[in-house]
């Protein structure tokens, strides 16, 4: 059992759905409320982690980060450190993987309260944040909060992006699902099968979790 | 300390609307769906800006877009009742009433319920109420704000007809505390005719007609631009006396009406709306006739229309009603201004809906 690998995983996961639950707040509001130009588009790229094949993109990601590239330069210079195999590039990878698991629940959760509601908040005289907060998030609370469970959970388990990205470097980028694989390449079979079994222990516990809070949202707005 | 509206638009439709209401006025805005009623209120709320518009209120400009001045809607201080009302469905009744104060207060809160008369429902989530209190939580939110102008969008047409007559008699009692100008949007004119002080009809965008309800019932031309036959007047009547075969007698100006049982105890005031093609008139009181109301004026003036009916305004005291009657049957009665009239209704004419207590204290305009 790799106890580091999995502290990783969880540090990567916390880190990922940290940054990310402002941003599918953010994101997610603005293409379920607002019509614009090139919105289907903004919507395909958001999508296009889910369909290009995880060496694919991780391919992409890694020459994006690399040394020569403008955001790994900008990051050298910032930083003073390599962004490719580190902690921070898999966060930044990661950040980049998730955005549809992040974005997609969200703007559902948001699309699905009724225009007239969050008018009637305007002219109860809440502000635009007010509303936000005292409306608009209880009401699509659902949403968001499924979003940040597909990304934790997704973020547990990917394996070709952060392979790609991070490399296999204890303590920095070995996650632990790279660890389950580096246990089977060993042909150490039990301590694969301890943190599968860990993997799918917290992996139900997370779905139990939303499932409970969906619920108990489900009452409250009932 | 009055409501100013104008606006003109192209799109969604074309638009080209005036109108002001005074403080306690109840203005309501007639016309058929896609007239551009609503979206004369959302302009008024900031929900929407036409190209040209301009929305003052009590002398505050909220909307001038020839200033480039232009209030966002949750900085107007507007109450505003939305079709399905819109509640916010994760709070209770008094947390939507407090949620539309700048400062909640939870007492000011329960005496907004009260007045309402939604005592004992403040705990209570929208979905755990009936369309009728979900409606008169809509009211406590709008005016929780103190707004400065109250807007009703269609406010009772999400409800039954036998409720909707028990909310049109909550409107006018709480008419007593509502000092800031009102406006209905309708498209049914009984409700408008009931509630309204005055009237604008709409028809696509354009206003057809500005007036005190009675007048603008009374015109068959404003009718007609609706596409409505049915000039009605109100008549205010006392309740006599309740009789047992499930009439109620009804004092009028000009004799007794007798119409099905009239909800309120003996005395109450009450108007009927009293439509002109069911009315009958009569030179002599007529005998022997299954119809059992029978009220003596005589004929304040009669008014040719285009088609082959006239109106005949009949005064009954102080009041007047109205019959629609063909221009050969005025002939023949040589009806002639001034001279005595019957108009005869039957009983069965007069729907329920068509009843509403008269407002107990007129609100000063």
């Amino acid at each position: 059992m790799d106890w580091t690998a999995l502290g990783l995983s969880l540090r990567l996961a916390a880190w990922t759905v940290a940054i990310l639950l402002p941003v599918s707040i953010l994101v997610g509001r603005l293409l379920a409320y607002r019509r614009f130009r090139g919105k289907g588009l903004v919507e395909a790229l958001v999508m296009l982690p889910l369909v290009l094949p995880p060496t694919v993109f991780g391919f992409y990601l890694l020459v994006s980060f690399g040394r020569d590239s403008p955001v790994g330069q900008l990051w050298q210079g910032l930083f003073g450190s390599q962004l490719v195999f580190s902690f921070e590039g898999l966060v930044l990878a990661s950040i980049v993987f998730n955005l549809p698991f992040a974005i997609q629940p969200a703007q559902r959760g948001f699309e699905a309260i009724p225009v007239e509601v969050r008018e009637a908040a305007a002219c109860c005289g809440m502000s635009p944040l007010r509303s936000l907060w005292k409306v608009e998030l209880p009401l699509a609370w659902p949403g968001v909060m499924t979003a940040m469970v597909l990304t934790f959970a997704h973020t547990l388990g990917e394996f070709g992006i952060v392979l790609m990205v991070g490399g296999s470097i204890p303590g920095e980028t070995k996650t632990i699902a790279i660890a389950i694989y580096d246990r089977v390449q060993a042909f150490d079979d039990r301590s694969a099968a301890t943190m599968s079994a860990v993997l799918v222990a917290i992996s139900l516990a997370t779905i139990a979790t939303t499932l409970w809070l969906s619920s108990r949202i489900g009452r409250r707005l009932g | 300390m009055a409501l100013e509206v104008s606006a003109r638009a192209t799109a969604p439709i074309p638009l080209k609307i005036a109108f002001r209401v005074a403080p306690g006025e109840l203005m309501a805005l007639v016309g058929h769906s896609g007239s551009g009623k609503t979206t004369i209120l959302r302009t008024i709320a900031g929900l929407w800006r036409p190209p040209e518009a301009r929305v003052q209120v009590n002398g505050t400009v909220w909307l001038d877009t020839a200033a480039g001045r232009d209030l966002p809607a949750h900085r107007r201080p507007v109450g505003v009742v939305f079709q399905n009302y819109a509640l916010f469905p994760h709070m209770s009744a008094a947390q939507n009433v407090m949620a539309a104060m700048d400062r909640p207060d939870w007492h000011e809160a329960a005496r907004i319920l009260d007045l309402l008369n939604l005592q004992g429902l403040a705990d209570r989530r929208p979905a755990q109420l009936s369309g009728g209190q979900q409606q008169r939580v809509a009211v406590a939110r709008a005016l929780a704000r103190r707004p400065r102008a109250l807007l009703l969008d269609e406010p009772f047409s999400a409800v039954d007809s036998t409720t909707r007559e028990r909310l049109y008699g909550e409107i006018i009692a709480l008419r007593a505390h509502l000092k800031m100008p009102v406006v209905l949007v309708t498209h049914d004119m009984n409700e408008a005719q009931l509630l309204a002080d005055r009237m604008v009809v709409l028809e696509k965008g354009q206003l057809v007609r500005d007036g005190p309800t009675a007048e603008v019932m009374a015109d068959p031309e404003a009718l007609r631009a609706m596409g409505l036959r049915e000039v009605a007047v109100m008549l205010e009547a006392k309740i006599a006396v309740h009789l047992p075969d499930g009439l109620t007698r009804l004092e009028a100006p000009g004799g007794a009406l007798y119409l099905p049982r009239v909800e309120g105890s003996p005395g109450t005031l009450v108007r009927v709306r009293i439509m002109a093609h069911e009315v009958i008139l009569s030179r002599a009181r007529p005998e022997g006739l299954s119809a059992q109301n029978i009220l003596a004026g005589h004929v304040a003036r009669i008014v040719p229309g285009k088609g082959p009916a006239v109106t005949v305004h009949v005064a009954l005291g102080a009041q007047e009603i109205i019959a629609r009657i063909t221009r050969r049957a005025a002939e023949q009665m040589s009806l002639r201004e001034g001279e005595p009239v019957h108009a005869i209704l039957k009983s069965m004419a007069v729907a329920r809906h068509h009843i509403a207590r008269a407002s107990p204290a007129d609100p000063e305009v």
